[in-house]
Protein backbone atom coordinates (compact mmCIF):
# COMPACT_ATOMS: atom_id res chain seq x y z
CA UNK A 1 0.00 0.00 0.00
CA UNK A 2 1.24 3.47 -0.86
CA UNK A 3 2.23 5.42 2.25
CA UNK A 4 1.52 9.14 2.56
CA UNK A 5 4.64 10.49 4.25
CA UNK A 6 4.62 13.63 6.39
CA UNK A 7 6.92 15.58 8.72
CA UNK A 8 5.22 13.66 11.53
CA UNK A 9 5.49 10.07 10.33
CA UNK A 10 8.70 10.19 8.27
CA UNK A 11 10.88 9.10 11.17
CA UNK A 12 8.74 6.11 11.98
CA UNK A 13 7.88 5.01 8.45
CA UNK A 14 11.23 5.60 6.75
CA UNK A 15 14.17 6.36 9.01
CA UNK A 16 13.34 3.66 11.54
CA UNK A 17 12.30 1.16 8.89
CA UNK A 18 14.72 -1.77 8.59
CA UNK A 19 13.61 -2.60 5.05
CA UNK A 20 13.68 -0.74 1.74
CA UNK A 21 11.54 2.36 1.32
CA UNK A 22 11.17 4.21 -1.98
CA UNK A 23 10.18 7.83 -1.42
CA UNK A 24 8.86 10.12 -4.14
CA UNK A 25 9.18 13.77 -3.12
CA UNK A 26 6.76 15.88 -5.13
CA UNK A 27 4.67 19.05 -5.17
CA UNK A 28 1.42 19.97 -6.88
CA UNK A 29 3.05 22.73 -8.95
CA UNK A 30 5.75 20.43 -10.35
CA UNK A 31 4.72 19.14 -13.77
CA UNK A 32 7.37 16.45 -14.10
CA UNK A 33 6.31 15.13 -10.67
CA UNK A 34 2.95 14.06 -12.06
CA UNK A 35 4.61 11.76 -14.54
CA UNK A 36 6.98 10.35 -11.93
CA UNK A 37 3.99 9.97 -9.61
CA UNK A 38 2.24 7.57 -11.97
CA UNK A 39 5.47 5.57 -12.43
CA UNK A 40 5.71 5.31 -8.63
CA UNK A 41 2.10 4.01 -8.52
CA UNK A 42 3.04 1.33 -11.05
CA UNK A 43 6.15 0.38 -9.08
CA UNK A 44 4.03 0.06 -5.96
CA UNK A 45 1.69 -2.31 -7.82
CA UNK A 46 4.54 -4.42 -9.13
CA UNK A 47 6.96 -4.40 -6.20
CA UNK A 48 4.80 -3.41 -3.23
CA UNK A 49 5.17 -6.86 -1.70
CA UNK A 50 8.95 -6.51 -1.52
CA UNK A 51 9.48 -2.83 -0.73
CA UNK A 52 7.53 -0.01 0.87
CA UNK A 53 6.64 2.87 -1.42
CA UNK A 54 5.72 6.34 -0.19
CA UNK A 55 5.00 9.82 -1.45
CA UNK A 56 5.87 13.02 0.35
CA UNK A 57 4.34 16.36 -0.67
CA UNK A 58 7.15 18.82 0.10
CA UNK A 59 4.76 21.76 -0.13
CA UNK A 60 3.03 20.54 3.02
CA UNK A 61 6.09 18.94 4.64
CA UNK A 62 8.84 21.51 4.45
CA UNK A 63 10.73 20.25 7.50
CA UNK A 64 11.62 16.90 6.03
CA UNK A 65 12.45 18.47 2.65
CA UNK A 66 14.84 20.87 4.32
CA UNK A 67 16.32 18.16 6.60
CA UNK A 68 17.12 16.05 3.53
CA UNK A 69 18.40 19.14 1.64
CA UNK A 70 15.98 18.65 -1.22
CA UNK A 71 16.46 21.52 -3.65
CA UNK A 72 14.98 20.11 -6.81
CA UNK A 73 11.91 18.15 -7.86
CA UNK A 74 11.03 15.49 -8.67
CA UNK A 75 13.37 13.77 -6.21
CA UNK A 76 13.33 10.06 -5.54
CA UNK A 77 15.29 8.58 -2.68
CA UNK A 78 15.58 4.91 -1.88
CA UNK A 79 16.24 4.19 1.79
CA UNK A 80 17.64 0.95 3.12
CA UNK A 81 17.61 0.44 6.89
CA UNK A 82 16.88 4.14 7.35
CA UNK A 83 19.83 5.37 5.27
CA UNK A 84 19.75 6.80 1.73
CA UNK A 85 21.06 4.02 -0.51
CA UNK A 86 20.28 5.59 -3.89
CA UNK A 87 18.89 8.94 -4.99
CA UNK A 88 17.66 10.49 -8.22
CA UNK A 89 16.84 14.04 -9.24
CA UNK A 90 14.59 14.84 -12.18
CA UNK A 91 12.21 12.61 -14.11
CA UNK A 92 13.39 9.00 -14.36
CA UNK A 93 12.02 6.20 -16.43
CA UNK A 94 10.50 3.18 -14.77
CA UNK A 95 13.22 0.72 -15.80
CA UNK A 96 15.96 2.79 -14.17
CA UNK A 97 14.08 2.93 -10.88
CA UNK A 98 13.08 -0.72 -11.00
CA UNK A 99 16.67 -1.78 -11.58
CA UNK A 100 17.91 0.43 -8.74
CA UNK A 101 15.37 -1.12 -6.35
CA UNK A 102 16.13 -4.67 -7.47
CA UNK A 103 19.83 -4.13 -6.85
CA UNK A 104 19.07 -3.28 -3.23
CA UNK A 105 16.75 -6.20 -2.50
CA UNK B 1 0.24 -0.83 -38.59
CA UNK B 2 -0.34 2.80 -37.63
CA UNK B 3 -0.63 5.46 -40.32
CA UNK B 4 1.55 7.71 -38.19
CA UNK B 5 3.63 7.64 -35.03
CA UNK B 6 4.54 10.98 -33.51
CA UNK B 7 7.70 10.90 -31.42
CA UNK B 8 7.65 13.66 -28.83
CA UNK B 9 4.72 14.99 -26.79
CA UNK B 10 5.40 18.73 -26.60
CA UNK B 11 3.32 21.37 -28.40
CA UNK B 12 4.48 20.22 -31.88
CA UNK B 13 3.66 16.55 -31.26
CA UNK B 14 0.35 17.30 -29.56
CA UNK B 15 -0.76 19.72 -32.28
CA UNK B 16 0.20 17.12 -34.91
CA UNK B 17 -2.03 14.63 -33.09
CA UNK B 18 -4.98 17.03 -33.00
CA UNK B 19 -4.75 17.45 -36.77
CA UNK B 20 -4.08 13.75 -37.35
CA UNK B 21 -7.25 12.89 -35.40
CA UNK B 22 -9.28 15.26 -37.50
CA UNK B 23 -7.79 13.71 -40.66
CA UNK B 24 -8.78 10.32 -39.19
CA UNK B 25 -5.21 9.04 -39.31
CA UNK B 26 -4.63 6.01 -37.10
CA UNK B 27 -1.84 7.34 -34.93
CA UNK B 28 0.02 7.21 -31.65
CA UNK B 29 2.18 9.67 -29.70
CA UNK B 30 5.25 8.34 -27.93
CA UNK B 31 6.90 10.87 -25.64
CA UNK B 32 8.99 10.96 -22.50
CA UNK B 33 7.28 14.00 -21.07
CA UNK B 34 3.88 15.38 -22.04
CA UNK B 35 4.28 19.11 -22.56
CA UNK B 36 8.04 18.92 -22.94
CA UNK B 37 9.85 22.18 -22.33
CA UNK B 38 6.69 24.19 -21.67
CA UNK B 39 6.20 22.22 -18.45
CA UNK B 40 9.06 24.33 -17.14
CA UNK B 41 7.52 27.67 -18.09
CA UNK B 42 6.06 29.51 -15.11
CA UNK B 43 4.15 31.99 -17.27
CA UNK B 44 3.21 31.93 -20.93
CA UNK B 45 1.76 35.17 -22.24
CA UNK B 46 2.23 34.87 -25.98
CA UNK B 47 0.02 31.89 -26.82
CA UNK B 48 -3.01 33.38 -28.61
CA UNK B 49 -6.24 32.98 -26.73
CA UNK B 50 -4.64 32.83 -23.28
CA UNK B 51 -3.68 36.13 -21.67
CA UNK B 52 -1.49 34.40 -19.13
CA UNK B 53 -1.24 30.71 -18.37
CA UNK B 54 1.19 28.36 -16.63
CA UNK B 55 3.05 25.80 -18.73
CA UNK B 56 1.47 23.05 -16.70
CA UNK B 57 -2.09 24.28 -17.33
CA UNK B 58 -1.48 24.79 -21.05
CA UNK B 59 -0.07 21.25 -21.26
CA UNK B 60 -3.16 19.93 -19.50
CA UNK B 61 -5.38 21.79 -22.00
CA UNK B 62 -3.42 20.32 -24.94
CA UNK B 63 -3.54 16.82 -23.47
CA UNK B 64 -7.29 16.95 -22.87
CA UNK B 65 -7.95 18.10 -26.42
CA UNK B 66 -5.67 15.40 -27.86
CA UNK B 67 -7.38 12.66 -25.86
CA UNK B 68 -10.88 13.93 -26.49
CA UNK B 69 -10.24 13.68 -30.22
CA UNK B 70 -9.02 10.11 -29.80
CA UNK B 71 -5.25 10.59 -29.71
CA UNK B 72 -3.34 8.14 -27.54
CA UNK B 73 -0.16 9.13 -25.68
CA UNK B 74 2.40 6.65 -24.39
CA UNK B 75 4.81 8.03 -21.80
CA UNK B 76 8.14 6.47 -22.65
CA UNK B 77 11.32 7.12 -24.62
CA UNK B 78 12.14 5.60 -28.00
CA UNK B 79 15.13 3.30 -28.05
CA UNK B 80 15.41 2.33 -31.70
CA UNK B 81 13.86 2.96 -35.12
CA UNK B 82 14.33 0.76 -38.14
CA UNK B 83 13.24 1.26 -41.74
CA UNK B 84 10.90 -1.41 -43.08
CA UNK B 85 9.32 -1.98 -46.46
CA UNK B 86 6.61 0.73 -46.59
CA UNK B 87 7.11 1.92 -43.05
CA UNK B 88 9.08 1.94 -39.82
CA UNK B 89 9.52 -0.26 -36.76
CA UNK B 90 9.80 1.63 -33.48
CA UNK B 91 11.08 0.07 -30.26
CA UNK B 92 10.42 1.89 -26.98
CA UNK B 93 12.62 1.95 -23.86
CA UNK B 94 10.43 -0.75 -22.32
CA UNK B 95 10.93 -2.89 -25.44
CA UNK B 96 7.45 -2.55 -26.90
CA UNK B 97 7.36 -2.62 -30.69
CA UNK B 98 5.15 -0.48 -32.91
CA UNK B 99 4.94 -0.14 -36.68
CA UNK B 100 3.89 2.89 -38.65
CA UNK B 101 3.78 4.03 -42.26
CA UNK B 102 5.10 7.49 -41.34
CA UNK B 103 6.90 9.24 -38.48
CA UNK B 104 6.86 12.81 -37.24
CA UNK B 105 9.87 13.69 -35.11
CA UNK B 106 8.78 16.30 -32.58
CA UNK B 107 11.62 15.74 -30.16
CA UNK B 108 12.16 19.32 -29.04
CA UNK B 109 15.18 20.55 -27.16
CA UNK B 110 17.03 19.82 -23.94
CA UNK B 111 18.39 22.45 -21.51
CA UNK B 112 21.97 23.43 -22.25
CA UNK B 113 24.57 23.04 -19.53
CA UNK B 114 27.28 25.61 -18.72
CA UNK B 115 29.93 22.86 -18.37
CA UNK B 116 31.43 24.51 -15.29
CA UNK B 117 33.58 22.55 -12.86
CA UNK B 118 31.33 21.07 -10.14
CA UNK B 119 28.16 21.79 -12.20
CA UNK B 120 27.12 18.11 -12.40
CA UNK B 121 27.97 17.49 -8.77
CA UNK B 122 25.58 20.23 -7.61
CA UNK B 123 22.60 19.38 -9.86
CA UNK B 124 19.62 19.08 -7.54
CA UNK B 125 21.76 20.46 -4.72
CA UNK B 126 21.62 24.12 -5.61
CA UNK B 127 22.08 24.04 -9.37
CA UNK B 128 18.86 24.00 -11.32
CA UNK B 129 17.72 24.26 -14.91
CA UNK B 130 14.08 24.78 -13.92
CA UNK B 131 13.05 27.76 -11.83
CA UNK B 132 9.38 26.76 -11.89
CA UNK B 133 10.24 23.37 -10.41
CA UNK B 134 12.71 24.47 -7.78
CA UNK B 135 12.01 28.09 -6.80
CA UNK B 136 10.22 27.23 -3.55
CA UNK B 137 13.38 25.66 -2.13
CA UNK B 138 15.03 29.07 -2.25
CA UNK B 139 12.66 30.97 0.03
CA UNK B 140 14.51 33.94 1.56
CA UNK B 141 17.75 32.79 -0.09
CA UNK B 142 20.02 34.58 -2.53
CA UNK B 143 20.18 33.20 -6.04
CA UNK B 144 21.83 33.90 -9.34
CA UNK B 145 20.42 33.22 -12.80
CA UNK B 146 22.72 32.84 -15.76
CA UNK B 147 21.16 33.68 -19.11
CA UNK B 148 19.94 36.52 -21.27
CA UNK B 149 16.82 35.16 -22.94
CA UNK B 150 13.10 35.04 -22.15
CA UNK B 151 13.44 31.86 -20.12
CA UNK B 152 16.06 33.54 -17.91
CA UNK B 153 13.83 36.61 -17.47
CA UNK B 154 10.71 34.64 -16.55
CA UNK B 155 12.81 32.49 -14.22
CA UNK B 156 14.07 35.65 -12.49
CA UNK B 157 10.54 36.99 -12.04
CA UNK B 158 9.32 33.66 -10.68
CA UNK B 159 12.26 33.31 -8.30
CA UNK B 160 11.75 36.86 -7.02
CA UNK B 161 8.44 35.67 -5.53
CA UNK B 162 10.40 33.41 -3.17
CA UNK B 163 14.03 34.45 -2.91
CA UNK B 164 15.59 37.25 -0.94
CA UNK B 165 17.57 38.53 -3.93
CA UNK B 166 17.91 37.54 -7.57
CA UNK B 167 20.95 38.48 -9.62
CA UNK B 168 20.63 37.87 -13.33
CA UNK B 169 23.92 37.53 -15.20
CA UNK B 170 23.91 37.79 -18.98
CA UNK B 171 26.94 37.17 -21.15
CA UNK B 172 28.85 39.92 -22.93
CA UNK B 173 26.03 42.44 -22.86
CA UNK B 174 23.71 40.10 -24.75
CA UNK B 175 20.17 40.64 -23.51
CA UNK B 176 17.62 39.14 -25.85
CA UNK B 177 14.53 39.01 -23.61
CA UNK B 178 11.36 40.72 -24.73
CA UNK B 179 11.30 44.36 -23.51
CA UNK B 180 8.16 43.62 -21.45
CA UNK B 181 10.12 41.13 -19.30
CA UNK B 182 12.98 43.59 -18.80
CA UNK B 183 10.55 46.28 -17.65
CA UNK B 184 9.00 43.91 -15.13
CA UNK B 185 12.41 42.84 -13.81
CA UNK B 186 13.54 46.43 -13.34
CA UNK B 187 10.30 47.31 -11.53
CA UNK B 188 10.58 44.27 -9.28
CA UNK B 189 13.02 45.60 -6.69
CA UNK B 190 14.58 42.23 -5.86
CA UNK B 191 16.15 41.65 -9.27
CA UNK B 192 19.44 43.11 -10.48
CA UNK B 193 20.96 42.63 -13.92
CA UNK B 194 24.63 42.53 -14.78
CA UNK B 195 26.70 41.62 -17.82
CA UNK B 196 29.50 39.10 -17.33
CA UNK B 197 32.45 37.91 -19.35
CA UNK B 198 33.25 34.57 -17.69
CA UNK B 199 32.03 32.40 -14.86
CA UNK B 200 35.18 31.54 -12.90
CA UNK B 201 33.96 29.04 -10.32
CA UNK B 202 31.18 27.70 -8.17
CA UNK B 203 32.22 28.25 -4.56
CA UNK B 204 31.40 25.65 -1.92
CA UNK B 205 32.17 22.05 -1.05
CA UNK B 206 29.11 20.12 0.15
CA UNK B 207 26.73 22.93 -0.74
CA UNK B 208 26.81 26.04 -2.89
CA UNK B 209 28.09 29.11 -1.08
CA UNK B 210 28.70 31.45 -3.97
CA UNK B 211 29.79 32.09 -7.50
CA UNK B 212 32.89 33.86 -8.82
CA UNK B 213 32.79 35.62 -12.16
CA UNK B 214 34.47 38.21 -14.29
CA UNK B 215 32.41 41.27 -15.19
CA UNK B 216 32.32 42.67 -18.68
CA UNK B 217 34.98 45.23 -17.72
CA UNK B 218 37.21 42.36 -16.54
CA UNK B 219 36.81 42.77 -12.80
CA UNK B 220 36.70 39.69 -10.62
CA UNK B 221 33.58 39.52 -8.49
CA UNK B 222 32.10 37.10 -5.99
CA UNK B 223 28.47 36.74 -5.05
CA UNK B 224 27.21 34.91 -1.99
CA UNK B 225 24.38 32.72 -3.25
CA UNK B 226 22.79 29.41 -2.29
CA UNK B 227 21.29 28.67 -5.67
CA UNK B 228 22.43 28.91 -9.29
CA UNK B 229 19.81 28.72 -12.05
CA UNK B 230 21.11 28.05 -15.53
CA UNK B 231 18.89 29.32 -18.34
CA UNK B 232 21.19 29.52 -21.34
CA UNK B 233 18.90 27.96 -23.88
CA UNK B 234 18.72 24.47 -25.16
CA UNK B 235 20.11 22.03 -27.68
CA UNK B 236 18.11 19.87 -30.09
CA UNK B 237 17.57 16.23 -29.09
CA UNK B 238 17.92 14.77 -32.59
CA UNK B 239 20.08 11.69 -31.85
CA UNK B 240 17.41 9.07 -32.56
CA UNK B 241 16.48 10.80 -35.84
CA UNK B 242 20.12 11.04 -36.92
CA UNK B 243 20.57 7.32 -36.26
CA UNK B 244 17.87 6.70 -38.85
CA UNK B 245 19.77 8.86 -41.33
CA UNK B 246 17.75 12.07 -41.06
CA UNK B 247 19.79 15.04 -42.20
CA UNK B 248 20.52 17.89 -39.77
CA UNK B 249 22.27 21.24 -40.11
CA UNK B 250 25.59 22.01 -38.38
CA UNK B 251 23.73 22.85 -35.14
CA UNK B 252 21.85 19.51 -35.12
CA UNK B 253 18.49 20.89 -36.22
CA UNK B 254 16.56 18.59 -38.56
CA UNK B 255 16.47 20.04 -42.06
CA UNK B 256 12.87 20.20 -43.32
CA UNK B 257 11.16 21.33 -46.50
CA UNK B 258 8.13 23.68 -46.37
CA UNK B 259 5.85 20.62 -45.94
CA UNK B 260 7.94 19.52 -42.90
CA UNK B 261 9.29 16.50 -44.75
CA UNK B 262 12.91 15.39 -44.26
CA UNK B 263 15.42 13.73 -46.58
CA UNK B 264 13.87 10.31 -45.78
CA UNK B 265 10.56 9.38 -47.37
CA UNK B 266 7.81 9.01 -44.80
CA UNK B 267 9.76 10.92 -42.13
CA UNK B 268 8.64 14.39 -41.08
CA UNK B 269 9.77 16.71 -38.29
CA UNK B 270 8.07 19.53 -36.41
CA UNK B 271 8.73 22.00 -33.63
CA UNK B 272 11.88 23.36 -32.02
CA UNK B 273 13.99 20.54 -33.46
CA UNK B 274 13.64 21.71 -37.08
CA UNK B 275 15.17 24.40 -39.26
CA UNK B 276 11.68 25.76 -40.10
CA UNK B 277 9.76 28.85 -38.86
CA UNK B 278 12.93 30.92 -39.10
CA UNK B 279 14.04 28.98 -35.97
CA UNK B 280 11.81 31.18 -33.83
CA UNK B 281 11.14 28.21 -31.53
CA UNK B 282 7.95 29.29 -29.83
CA UNK B 283 4.87 27.30 -28.81
CA UNK B 284 2.91 28.92 -31.60
CA UNK B 285 5.48 27.93 -34.26
CA UNK B 286 5.87 24.40 -32.86
CA UNK B 287 2.10 23.89 -32.99
CA UNK B 288 1.95 25.27 -36.53
CA UNK B 289 4.71 22.95 -37.73
CA UNK B 290 2.93 20.01 -36.09
CA UNK B 291 -0.24 20.87 -37.99
CA UNK B 292 1.62 21.19 -41.30
CA UNK B 293 3.42 17.87 -40.74
CA UNK B 294 0.15 16.06 -39.99
CA UNK B 295 -1.46 17.53 -43.09
CA UNK B 296 1.52 16.41 -45.22
CA UNK B 297 1.24 12.90 -43.78
CA UNK B 298 -2.45 12.88 -44.62
CA UNK B 299 -1.76 13.92 -48.23
CA UNK B 300 0.90 11.20 -48.61
CA UNK B 301 -1.28 8.43 -47.18
CA UNK B 302 -4.35 9.49 -49.12
CA UNK B 303 -2.32 9.47 -52.35
CA UNK B 304 -0.98 6.00 -51.58
CA UNK B 305 -4.51 4.64 -51.26
CA UNK B 306 -5.50 5.92 -54.71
Amino acid sequence: MLTELTDQNFDQEVLKNEGIVVVDFWAPWCGACQMVGSIIDELENEMGDKVQVGKCNVDKNEDIASKLSIMSLPAIKIFKAGKIAKEFTGAQNKDVLKKAIEELI
Amino acid sequence: MYDLIIIGAGPAGLAASIYASRYKLKHLIIGEEVGGQIMKASRIENWPGEESITGMQLTENFRKQVEKLGGEIINIGVDDIEKLEGGFRIVTDDEKVFEAKTIIFALGMKPRKMNLPKEDEFIGKGISYCATCDAMFFKKKDVVIIGGGDSAATAALHLAEFANSVQLLYKNGTKIFEPVWEERMLENGKITLESFENILEIIGESKIEGIAYETQDRQKKELKVQGIFIEIGSTPGAVIAKDLGVETDEHEFIIVKPDQSTNIEGVYAAGDITTASNKLRQIVTAAAEGAIAASSVYKTIKMDKK
